[in-house]
């Protein structure tokens, strides 16, 4: 597959991203934040980092990036959109994900391993995992606890639109989420980084290559 | 020469952690008597023109849809006028 991924201005692990998207098996695309053209490709990964270097809220400028038009129209269409970290706040900015992200509640950035349990495989970037495997992969944010009202809460429980949990609550996450869909499955929003966890002896294993690898799964099937 | 103000606060059920840390070093400063406090932010817009209500109604606009995520926040139009 030709995978994506959008460089904004301040995204800093879009590099890695595509290592992970050419280590997976796929051809990468670079995109660019300000170009209205997606390439022709068949999924996008938004990678972490400080779009706009934050400003206003994380994502919020990014969400109006010409790419990002192209995003959400394709999105609409059904293809696969991981948002990671940064991205993750992209998404929900765009409307594209339910709820934010906010600061973390003991306001410490906070950057290492993290265990995590895959929920929902049914997704395009999770389907290659078990229900309830557990995977460690990277964790680094400031502003990485999901927040939503109650009503959404109980509906993307209900819905199993939990992606991944974190086994521990690193940073005040309503109810340890970690990463959440739409209910089409195929747009994910993650805050750990599973795109740094793609090779042995460069972090913490290769459990994060899954989420990568789904993608030919998905659309083999 | 008038100003459009938009006050942007977190929602009260949302947690604040900044404002947490603001109420945590008041006393170490010396400050008592607070109670909580909640960090905010607060845009000026000068205005082309009258101010309308189009125009607040335009500046409702950008404070929902960019100034704002009402998701986790909530936000309040009003004018200034400078003496």
């Amino acid at each position: 597959m030709r995978v994506g991924v959008v460089t904004f201005p301040g995204s800093l692990d879009d590099v890695d991203a595509v290592r992970a998207v050419r280590l997976a098996g796929h051809e990468a695309q670079p995109l660019w934040h300000g170009d209205a053209d997606l390439r022709g490709v068949d999924a996008v990964v938004l990678p972490g980092g400080f779009s706009y270097g934050d400003y206003l809220r994380a994502g919020a400028i990014s969400r109006f990036a010409p790419v990002m038009t192209e995003v959400v129209a394709a999105a609409g269409r059904g293809m696969p959109v991981l948002g990671i970290c940064n991205g993750f706040q992209i998404l929900t900015e765009s409307h594209l994900l339910p709820g934010a992200l906010i600061r973390n509640h003991h306001r410490k950035f906070i950057c290492r391993d993290q265990a995590l349990v895959i929920e929902n495989t049914a997704t395009a970037w999770t389907s290659g995992y078990r229900t309830g495997e557990e995977v460690t992969v990277v964790l680094k944010n400031g502003e990485g606890a999901f927040a939503a009202d109650e009503q959404t809460l109980d509906r993307l429980e209900g819905e199993g639109r939990v992606v991944a949990r974190y086994v521990g609550n690193p940073n005040g996450s309503m109810r340890d989420i970690a990463g959440v869909t739409n209910e089409r499955g195929n747009v994910v929003g993650l805050m750990p980084h599973p795109e740094h966890a793609v090779e042995e002896g460069y972090g913490p294993g290769v459990a994060g290559l899954g989420f990568f690898t789904s993608l030919l799964e998905t659309v083999a099937s | 020469m008038a100003r459009v103000v938009v006050d942007v606060m977190p929602k009260p059920e949302i947690l604040d952690p900044q404002g947490k840390a603001v109420l945590g070093a008041l006393p170490r400063l010396g400050f008592s008597g607070v109670a909580d406090v909640r960090q905010g932010k607060r845009f000026e817009l000068t205005v082309d023109g009258e101010i309308t209500d189009e125009v607040l109604a335009e500046v409702d606009k950008m404070a929902e849809t960019l100034l704002s995520n009402p998701v986790i926040e909530d936000y309040s139009v009003r004018v200034e006028v400078d003496a």
